[in-house]
Parts: structure tokens; sequence; C-alpha cells
């Protein structure tokens, strides 16, 4: 168990940066989650902390000490792979014994250990089978009780879940965020997929094009997202794009709507889905506009309405699926209302394209 | 009505089944031939080498085991078999040394030239073996003429030849399990603590085994059996087992020949099925 800290840490490829100056402070006994889509540098910055990966600059710092030039064998962390990785031609007891007679740890030392991390995973009854004989989840599990067992300063999770079926991937979540707590172990974990992140993490880094964009916890991320990008990554958002000038969007479409301030100039508003009001009549709230029911998703829990209010103008709204209430049509002439609080950003070109709601 | 269509569809589904049945026993009927075209040298040699008579005539005046007595007790022959063993073994060695670093670095690192550095391995199999126990020979003579080592003719320059037999045939099956080779083994062993060497010895070794296994026994084979390379190299007094035969054959016609073909024979099937046990042959080839 250890602080980990990642100095200025940057990966270039000639010109290309894999990663640039990412600074995390992870401290002991925490869940932090890199969340970003591929090619972000999420993966890139965890295979740095394990040693695979050399930086081009900055420093890697695991309970104080300076490992960033050590050898991967030198340092005390746990990778979990995607692919797992299990030596095939081991059993499940000799896969997790392996690090433990490579610290030269007794033999009835290390019987024990790998005894109790089977037990752990609740898989002590399969120490003799091999990787091929187990279920993807089962091999999940051996890929966590092999890193766990040589006792890590901190564990890394790359992609832990992707391998594994929607149903499977709840249950793990939340076994793999149990065992964490109970070890106390600093934990960072790589996805691009944000439930899990969110579900998982005490603190989440979004990262795109080899850059973190925001730190913070799911609630900061999600309420006061720093940019458009991590407004479109976290949760839902629809944008609607116009100049911000004093508080207020003009759209290309010709609405006017009242948001949080921002740079004056070209800008989009971010608003939540389940933060709009549709109705028949117009509702009481600060943005109001009419429009037409363009598509109806019905989703159970939910209900998805997609609302054009100008020909350049669309707006989603999440409604609760309320016993007996009004279900809109497509065609249907309604009013889509929400606050003033929505954040709006600069709109950059870069970022054209990534944000629409579907 | 149904019952019309019904039965109408049953002829047709029959018919269907009766060209399936007949395209099966063509295919059987082809692969038989081809099985017995193969193996019918092999059944005449081993049924050849139980003859009684001297000259192998049809039908034969009775059988004996007295030709393998006869191989057995020839000095010549035995001579031949241990230095061919002896010059298979020390090949296969030396190829493996060569062909492991080499199957490791065309499979791991990129570097200009790696395709052509791959294919030129293979090239003693493409090779005539006539060309290339000629160009040994010619280059054996004037590095003696040079340097005045008594090179042509000594188990080095025969070894220096059958070198390059064993080399495409451990390549090309090391590479093979190599390229199968998933490379995050390495770096989970890495993570927990086995440093290079260690993870060599320890995964990645065992994981490739198998193809090192059938390079050697591929190279030990085309070592063993090789007459054309061997013919050149060879010198005064010290013989492979195919040159022996070949050498026994201008003087005489007799069972003894098919005797010492039979044993070889066993040999290599030996150790071909030795590799099965430890790599699928049909699956590296």
């Amino acid at each position: 168990m250890a602080r980990l800290q990642l100095e200025g840490l940057s990966k270039r490829y000639n010109e290309f940066y894999a990663a640039r100056d990412i600074h995390l402070d992870v401290a002991e006994g925490e869940m932090l989650v890199l969340l970003g889509p591929s090619g972000c540098g999420k993966t890139t910055t965890l295979r740095m902390i394990a040693g695979f990966v050399e930086p081009s600059e900055g420093v890697i710092r695991i309970g104080g000490e300076d490992v960033t030039w050590h050898p991967p064998w030198k340092r005390s962390t746990g990778l979990v792979f995607q692919n797992y990785a299990l030596f095939p031609h081991l059993t499940v007891a000799r896969n997790l014994a392996f690090g433990l007679e490579m610290r030269r740890v007794e033999k009835s030392e290390i019987d024990r250990r790998v005894h109790d991390a089977l037990a752990m995973v609740r898989l002590d009854h399969l120490a003799d089978r091999l990787p091929r004989q187990l279920s993807g989840g089962q091999q999940q599990r051996v890929a966590l009780a092999r890193a766990l067992v040589v006792r890590p300063d901190v564990l890394l999770l790359d992609e832990p879940l992707s391998n594994l079926d929607a149903k499977l991937r709840e249950e793990v979540r939340i076994e793999i965020r149990a065992l964490q707590q109970r070890l106390g172990i600093t934990t960072v974990m790589v996805t691009h997929d944000q439930e899990e992140a969110l579900s998982m993490a005490d603190r989440l880094v979004v990262m795109k094009e080899g850059e973190v964009r925001q730190i913070g916890s799911q609630q900061e991320l999600y309420e006061r997202p720093v940019d458009r990008f991590v407004a479109s990554f976290v949760g839902r958002s629809s944008f609607l794009r116009g100049r911000l000038a004093d508080g207020i969007l003009r759209t290309e479409g010709g609405l006017e709507v009242r948001c949080s301030d921002g740079p004056n100039g070209p800008a989009a508003v971010a608003i939540r889905p389940e933060r709009v009001t549709v109705a028949r009549e117009a509702p009481s709230a600060e943005n109001v506009f009419p429009g037409e029911v363009e598509h109806v998703s019905y989703l159970g829990g939910s209900i998805d309405v997609r609302v054009r209010l100008s020909p350049k103008d669309v707006v989603v709204a999440q409604m609760p699926n309320v016993e007996g209430g009004w279900l809109p049509q497509a065609g249907d002439r309604v009013h889509a209302g929400w606050s003033a609080s929505a954040k709006a950003f600069a709109d950059t070109e870069t970022e054209e394209g990534t944000a629409q709601v579907s | 009505m149904t019952k019309a269509i019904a039965s109408q569809s049953g002829r047709r589904g029959r018919a269907l089944m009766d060209r399936r049945r007949l395209g099966r026993a063509a295919m059987l009927a082809t692969g038989g031939f081809a099985f017995l075209y193969i193996l019918v040298p092999l059944i005449f040699v081993t049924w050849l080498s139980f003859y009684r008579q001297e000259i192998p005539s049809y039908p034969p005046e009775g059988y004996s085991l007295r030709w393998y007595g006869a191989a057995a007790a020839n000095e010549r022959f035995i001579d031949a078999f241990l230095v061919s063993i002896q010059l298979g073994v020390i090949s296969t060695a030396i190829g493996l040394a060569v062909a492991l670093p080499a199957a490791l670095g065309i499979t791991r690192l990129r570097f200009r030239g790696r395709g052509a550095l791959a294919n030129m391995l293979l090239l003693p199999l493409i090779v005539p073996g006539i060309v290339l126990g000629f160009a040994l020979y010619v280059f054996q003579v004037e590095i003696e003429i040079a340097t005045s080592l008594p090179l042509l003719g000594s188990l080095g320059g025969l070894v220096w030849g059958h070198v390059l037999l064993v080399i495409p045939w451990a390549t090309r099956l090391i590479t093979a399990s190599l390229e199968g080779f998933d490379r995050t083994l390495e770096e989970a062993a890495q993570n927990l603590g086995a440093n290079r060497l260690t993870t060599f010895r320890r995964v990645t070794m065992p994981m490739i085994l198998p193809g090192i296994v059938a390079g050697a026994i591929f190279g030990f084979v085309s070592s063993f059996g090789n007459l054309e390379v061997s013919l050149f190299l060879v010198g005064p007094g010290r013989t492979t087992l195919p040159i022996a035969i070949l050498q026994y054959l201008q003087w005489k016609i007799d069972p003894t020949i098919a005797a010492i073909s039979v044993l070889q024979i066993t040999i290599i099937a030996a150790a071909m099925l030795v590799t099965d046990r430890f790599v699928k042959i049909s699956r590296v080839v």
C-alpha cells in the first residue's frame, strides 16, 4: 500500500504525444479510474506505471520512491491484464505461486498465501486446474488473485471487465471494488466504459488525446464538467450551438438560450436529458421553447424524447416512466423547458461531431 | 396433396444423399490410392528384407532374418551408422543454437531486411543438395589450400554441411511457435518479479518447447537421411549410412540393403512419432 505520484509524465513518439504532462496523485488506498476513448493515453499511462513503457519526461513515485527508471520486475505493482495473461502451462495454484517464487518466499509460506488468495476470490476448489479449463469469469478472478498475492504497493487494472459478458460484468465490478476497499490497496484502473468508471472510482480522470482533461469525483465531473468533451463523455448531453454573449446563447436556429456564463464567442450549451421537461403546455422554466417531437425511444425505466426546436436545434429529454403518464408521439407539438444553470462551453472546432446525443 | 409433396421432397433428399455418398466414396478412393502409392515402396522393401534367397526375385523361396544378421555383422554399415548418428546429433545441436536466436530476432525485432533474412535461412531447403554439396566442397578445398587445415573429409567439414540442413527446419518450426506466442505472458512474468532471463526460462521456453523439439527432430531426420551433401564431404574411412548403402549397391544387390533400409525407416518413424507427442506435426509444418 502506498501513495502513487505521477509528475509531469509524458510519452512522445517523434512528434506524437501518446501521453502529455500527466500529473496525478493517488492517495494510499484510493481507487483512481482513468477514463477516456481509445487512443486517449490511458493505457500508455498505466503501462508507464508498470514499467513497460519508458516515459519521455516526468517522474513516477511509488510510496515516495522514484521508480521512473526501475525495470518492471523491480516495481511493486500488480497488473491485471485485459486478456488476463495467465500462464497456460501452469495450474491455477502455480500461476499464483509464480510471483512469490520470484520473491524467494518459503515453500510453506507460498502454499499458505496461495490458498488464502484463492479463498479470497472463492476459487480454492480449482487450484489444480489449468487456465484453459476455467470460464472467463474464473480466469479473471485468478488474474486478480495472482496480482494481489504478492501484496503489491499498487494494483493496476487494464480494462479488467471488457472480456466478460454484460451480466457478469456488473457482479465482478462490485466484487473488485469491495475487495479493493477491504484490502485498502492503492489502485489505478483504466476503462473506456463510463458506467464502470462511475460505479467503481473514488476519483476519476478524464483523458483525451494524451492529456488529462479533468480530475474529480463523479458528481464534480457530472455537474461541473470543465469542457465540452467531458460534458459529452461523462453522462449524456444535448448540445445547442451558437454565439454566447452575456449569459445568453443565440443559436444558429434563432433561439435565445439562457445559460451559465462562459467566454463570449462561439459556444455550445450542454443540456442533460433528465433535466429537460417535455409537456404539451409550456412548463415553468427559465428556458422554454415550442417544438415538435421527432422520435420517441421507449426504454422501459425511462423514455427518450427527441424534440426539434428549430431547423438547427434539437434537444433530447429523458422522461421518467410514470404510471398512467402522458406518452408523447412523434409529430406531437410540445414545449421543452430547462433551467438557466445549463453549462456553456467555448465551442472549439476540434471537438465538433463528438458531442451530439444520439 | 401434402403427401405427394412430401414424397417428392423425400426423393429429392435421397438423390442428394446419394450424390453426397458418391462424393465421399470418390474422395476415399483417391485418398486411399495416394496413401497406397506412398506406402508401396516401404511395404516392398520390408517384405524383401525377409527373403531367404540372395537374388531379389519373385516368388520368394522362403523367409528368414539372415539379412538383418548380415547387416549387423557388416562393419562398414555399423561404422557408417554411428557416423550418421554422431553427425546428426552434433549438427542438430549447432543448428538449434543458431536457429533459436535467429527465430527470436525474426519474430521480435523490427529491422530492415527482416523478411529477406527469414527467407535466406530457408534457402538450404531450396538449393539442390548437389549444388550445396559441391559449393561447400570447392570452398573447403580453397580453405584447405589457403590455411592447410585438414578440413575436407573431417567430421568438422561434414558437420558444417549438415548444420545447413538443420537450420531451415529448426528456424521455421521455432519461428512458427514464437509467432503464436502471446507476449503479454512475458509482461505478466516481469510484472510478478521475473527478470528477462527468468522470464525466458520459466515462461517463454516452456511455451515454445514443442517447436524446438519438432525443429530438432526434423533437422536430425534431414541430416540422417542426407546423401547429396555428404557425398562431397566424406573422407576415407568416414562414410555416412546413406553413402555406405550406395557404395554397397554398386557391387551387390541383395536384401541386406533392404534390411538396413527398414532399420533406417524405423528410426525416422520413431522420431516422427516422438515429435508428434510434443507437437502436432500437421500444425507446424
